[in-house]
């Protein structure tokens, strides 16, 4: 009789709080965890000199320069430029698709220049970073249309890569700010 | 007659719940493949600017955080409201910044050492000057990849 008993009270665990348990747990897990969008500009940064690296040494023409004041206010080659109209400067610059005697003589030989302010905005200076990106990135997308017949990224082949990377570098160079805008 | 009635009255089955807690589970190992436990809480206001050139950061175990911004108000009147570096989950000065960057190495195998990342989360109405100071700090300290953390801008917007 006993043994009857037991053989019937063992035959079936009750799971019915099983969704409840797992529910704490998805609910645990969505409180302590974000999905966090691990994006952004991903920059090489020189490798630290005591020694100033010298500018002049370059031909006018071939050098870019940004200037970003405290006001974050953009000179570009000596005059003020809105930052919408940045990319196509820099892209026409770096190109120079009409041979021009102020402009770049070579994309190989074409450098930006980036020198801010310690009082400009973060913001700002992420604009003006990735604009001058942009015209890169358009660069080599143009380069890679007219050569391989695709559009530029990351999952080409490497060779494809390298080879427009050599065609059209990507030199920036950023200057020591300055310290005359106030900063917060 | 009651052909139909009789039919009507026996089919009335509970719905069975035994796939419940299967259909939990599934959605908690997604959350759990899906996001990373959150590492750190933030002390500091960070509200990353808007950016097209964006590349993603793939390896988590391969990337350390910097986050620069202004102190959450309940910091606010200890620390005030200039930017300010966090570092793991307490306040730094840039000078600690080396230490952190060696500590968080050694934790990285040393084949895979020259692929870290350090990830710059800063907030976008900071000033240049603290961000100036972290990044000569970075080449002094030689960790010279770096990912300006930045939210994919809309469409539209352009």
């Amino acid at each position: 009789m006993a043994k009857n008993s037991r053989s019937r009270t063992a035959n079936e665990i009750n799971a019915s709080s099983m969704a409840d348990i797992a529910f704490l747990l998805l609910i645990f897990f969505l409180v302590t965890t974000t999905i966090v969008e691990d994006k952004g500009i991903t920059v090489k940064l020189p490798p630290w000199s005591e020694e100033k690296p010298d500018i002049q040494q370059l031909k006018s023409r071939n050098v870019f320069s940004v200037l970003v004041n405290a006001q974050n206010q953009l000179l570009v080659r000596g005059e003020p430029v809105d930052i919408r109209y940045l990319k196509d400067r820099a892209k026409e610059f770096i190109a120079n698709p009409q041979q021009r005697e102020d402009l770049a003589e070579r994309p190989t030989r074409a450098i930006i220049s980036l020198k801010n302010d310690r009082g400009t905005n973060y913001k700002t200076y992420l604009e003006v970073y990735n604009e001058l990106k942009a015209a890169y990135t358009e660069l080599w997308d143009e380069f890679s249309q007219r050569k391989y017949g695709i559009p530029y990224s990351d999952d080409m082949p490497r060779a494809y890569q390298k080879e427009i990377k050599a065609e059209i570098p990507f030199v920036l160079s950023e200057a020591e700010p300055t310290a005359y805008g106030e900063e917060n | 007659m009651s052909k139909f009635s009789k039919k009507r009255g026996k089919a009335t089955p509970a719905i069975s719940t035994a796939s419940l807690p299967d259909i939990i589970f599934m959605l908690l190992f997604f959350f759990m493949v899906v996001t990373t436990m959150r590492d750190a809480e933030l002390k500091v206001q960070v509200s990353t600017p808007y950016a097209t050139e964006l590349t993603k950061l793939e390896e988590k175990s391969l990337v350390n955080y910097l986050y620069v911004g202004r102190p959450t108000p309940q910091y606010q009147s200890i620390y005030g409201t200039k930017p300010r570096l966090q570092l793991g989950d307490k306040f730094a000065d840039v000078s600690e910044i080396p230490l952190f960057l060696e500590r968080h190495k050694v934790k990285v195998p040393e084949s895979r050492r020259a692929q870290i990342t350090s990830s710059l989360r800063v907030d976008g109405t900071v000033t240049m000057g603290i961000v100036q100071d972290i990044k000569t700090q970075l080449r002094k300290a030689g960790q010279l990849k770096v990912n300006y953390s930045a939210k994919k801008r809309p469409t539209n917007l352009q």
